[in-house]
């Protein structure tokens, strides 16, 4: 009687017990949309955009057309273009590496010693500057950076021109003034990134167990050796989500390097004048490509290390 | 490559010449809107200051809304304009060519514009608008780009390009590394051209968009000798008028917009015209080929060209009017505006335009992109 019921029953009824019987059906049913929205409009306009790299651009009468070419991937290898790659890699290395030594300290006393509205405090001050506009800070530290700005106030205050000076003439870390040195493009990335740094690295320290730290006293351990041997292997992988996004932010921005820095294009910069205003597609995905392949290589060499086993 | 562009272009120019036949006779009714591609400052409807305002009047009389779309290089120009949704341009002269050879624009006809007339004749028949005796627009304004510098350093007037070019002290006795910029667009690589022009007649360059590839290494030589001296290319007004209050650039290639601006604003700056001359631009109010509303564009063109219209613009971004009675007909421009900005200078100026390959005599503007690229980037 109640199979004849199952089947006989309403259509909403027979489409529940056919859901019931067969619950691959039903996982599927769930997947399907974030599913298609994953593939189709996430990875496929990320392939669609890499496939344009192989369309050809007239440079007269910049137009492209669908002739397929490799002469756009071929072109991230000449000496110029390969210059901005080399550039934005070595600023995106240096910024990740500056983050990361200037997060740790404040991610270590925040884990272990704040509690309550301590803590709360720290959490607020490390993500506020996140809630204002990037751009007004961008060129806030313009402001800042400039001539007659405060940085150069207080230079001037604790009379350090002369030592300012020997900084920017210091080829590849210098240039004519503060604002258009690497110096200064550097000083903007690390404090915009910062926050992305701390946190990650705030919660892996977190999850640190005191018994550890102790037991390692106890064994004889110099701090130093409990640091080295205990702490960063632990932490290794807080520093590597963090550097994640300081490196992949940097690879990609455009509105730093043309604003603070000396002369010359980033990668972020390059897609941006050749799409935006060159209107050179082909070439700009072509250009998106190193970005990709640059953090695929990251990660793999910090798999490598171990950063994921404590996953 | 460049014998693959020169044959692109000629079909390119032929086919253009085919479609003329079809320019419109009469004018239909405002169609209600007038969408415009525009440098900033170009197109003013009274927000930054009350008195500078040629839009407002305009919309009562034609019914037509003007929507503004700013763009800070040719090359962006070029780019929006492919994307298409625009009636009307503002191109400059390293713009205007490609639009054409792109189809991008379309000729217009001249006997629908009735203040046609009011053209100053020296702008007439304009290499960077007149294509095959097809008229691509109507010329809005023209300037020279003028030689900034910071009258607390300059006593007296520099008087040649020198000072951004190589490597010397200013007259306050410090060098000018680090005090000086350049533009950030290859069409840049002409204003050196047209200094070595000069500096090495034995070079023998007649135009400095028409370079042979011995002219344009020399060219590229100074270029790479000047980029150590760069303080930042520029592109952007704002920027380069805040680099000259605050980062202390003493002399950098500029607009008259800028020198205006910052004379406002009570700062110790002047332009000249060095004597080496000056590249300049000439820019033309151009017609989208697939515009939508053809007939705001075309009682817009004819609305550009009044006197007042012409002068209220000259005097607010600080270029010159292509039509000579605004000299006398805007009382912002003032009876000495015209002067003030260089309009007797129309001789010593070479305006801008695309440099082409010309059957491979000279060297084409693809190869200037990439190599300006390149020079920026220290190489």
């Amino acid at each position: 009687m109640s199979v004849a019921v199952a089947t006989t029953g309403t259509p909403l009824r027979r489409l529940g017990n056919l859901l019931y019987r067969r619950p691959n059906l039903y996982l599927l049913m769930l997947l399907i949309p974030p599913l298609l929205w994953f593939g189709a409009i996430y990875l496929g306009s990320l392939l669609n955009l890499l496939w344009q790299g192989f369309y050809t651009f007239d440079d007269f009468s910049m137009t492209v057309t669908p002739e397929l070419t490799l002469v756009n991937f071929a072109a991230l290898f000449n000496p110029a273009n390969f210059d901005i790659i080399l550039r934005t890699l070595s600023m995106a290395v240096a910024v990740s590496l500056a983050s990361a030594a200037l997060a740790f300290p404040i991610a270590w006393y925040m884990a272990r010693y704040t509690t309550g509205r301590t803590k709360a405090f720290f959490y607020i001050a490390v993500m506020m500057p996140m809630w204002a506009s990037y751009i007004v800070k961008t060129y806030a530290w313009t402001l800042l950076l400039a001539k007659g700005g405060v940085a150069q106030w207080f230079v001037q205050r604790l009379h350090l021109e002369g030592l300012l000076q020997l900084l920017l003439d210091i080829p590849g870390v210098g240039g004519s003034t503060l604002s258009t040195s690497h110096l200064g493009r550097f000083l903007v990335f690390v404090y915009i990134w910062l926050p992305f740094m701390i946190l990650p690295i705030q919660a892996s320290l977190e999850r640190l167990p005191p018994s550890l730290l102790q037991a390692s006293a106890d064994l004889g351990a110099k701090p130093r050796q409990t640091f080295m041997q205990v702490v960063l292997p632990l932490a290794v992988p807080g520093i590597a989500a963090g550097s994640i996004f300081t490196f992949s932010l940097t690879l990609g921005d455009f509105i730093v390097p043309q604003l603070v820095g000396p002369p010359g294009y980033f990668i972020g910069s390059m897609v941006y004048a050749q799409q935006g205003a060159i209107g050179n597609m082909p070439m700009a995905a072509a250009f998106t490509l190193v970005p990709i392949v640059l953090i695929a290589v990251y990660l793999s060499i910090v798999k490598r290390l171990g950063a994921f086993d404590a996953l | 490559m460049s014998v693959h562009t020169t044959v692109l272009l000629g079909a390119l120019l032929a086919s253009a010449g085919a479609q003329a036949a079809g320019l419109p006779q009469k004018l239909g009714a405002g169609e209600g809107q007038l969408d415009i591609i525009a440098w900033p400052g170009y197109i003013e409807r009274g927000d930054s200051d009350k008195a500078y305002d040629w839009v407002t009047g305009f919309e009562k009389q034609t019914g037509c809304k003007v929507n503004v779309k700013t763009a800070a290089t040719s090359d962006e120009m070029v780019s929006l304009m492919t994307k298409g949704g625009y009636d009307l341009v503002t191109a400059s002269g390293d713009a205007s060519l490609r639009l054409i050879a792109g189809k991008r624009v379309q000729p217009i006809n001249t006997a629908l514009i009735g203040n046609w007339k009011n053209l100053d004749p020296r702008l007439q028949n304009g290499a960077w608008y007149v294509v095959k005796d097809q008229v691509y627009g109507t010329p809005y304004q023209w300037g020279p780009n003028v030689l900034l510098y910071n009258t607390e350093v300059f006593k007296t007037p520099p008087t040649s390009w020198s000072v951004v070019f190589e490597p010397q002290n200013l007259p306050d006795g410090k060098p000018n590394k680090g005090r000086v910029q350049a533009y950030d667009g290859p069409i840049y690589i002409a204003d050196a051209a047209l200094y070595l022009k000069t500096t090495q007649p034995e070079l023998g360059i007649q135009s400095p968009y028409e370079l042979t590839e011995k002219q344009y290494q020399a060219v590229l030589e100074l270029l790479r000798k000047q980029q150590p001296l760069i303080h930042r290319y520029w592109h952007d007004a704002t920027v380069q008028m805040s680099d000259v209050k605050n980062e202390g650039v003493a002399a950098t290639s500029s607009w008259g917009y800028m020198v205006n601006g910052l004379q406002a604003d009570k700062q110790p700056v002047a332009s000249v015209v060095p004597k080496e001359g000056a590249t300049g631009w000439a820019d033309t109010t151009m017609l989208h080929s697939e515009a939508k509303h053809p007939n705001c564009a075309y009682q817009w063109m004819d609305w550009s060209l009044q006197p007042k219209v012409q002068g209220d613009v000259a005097a607010w971004f600080g270029s010159l009017p292509a039509v000579p009675a605004a000299c006398t007909g805007s009382e912002l421009l003032g009876a000495e505006g015209c002067k003030t900005n260089g309009f007797d200078n129309f001789d010593k100026i070479a305006f801008w335009k695309t440099p082409q390959a010309e059957g491979g005599k000279f060297v084409p503007y693809s190869r200037w992109t990439q190599d300006y690229i390149a020079i920026m980037g220290g190489r």
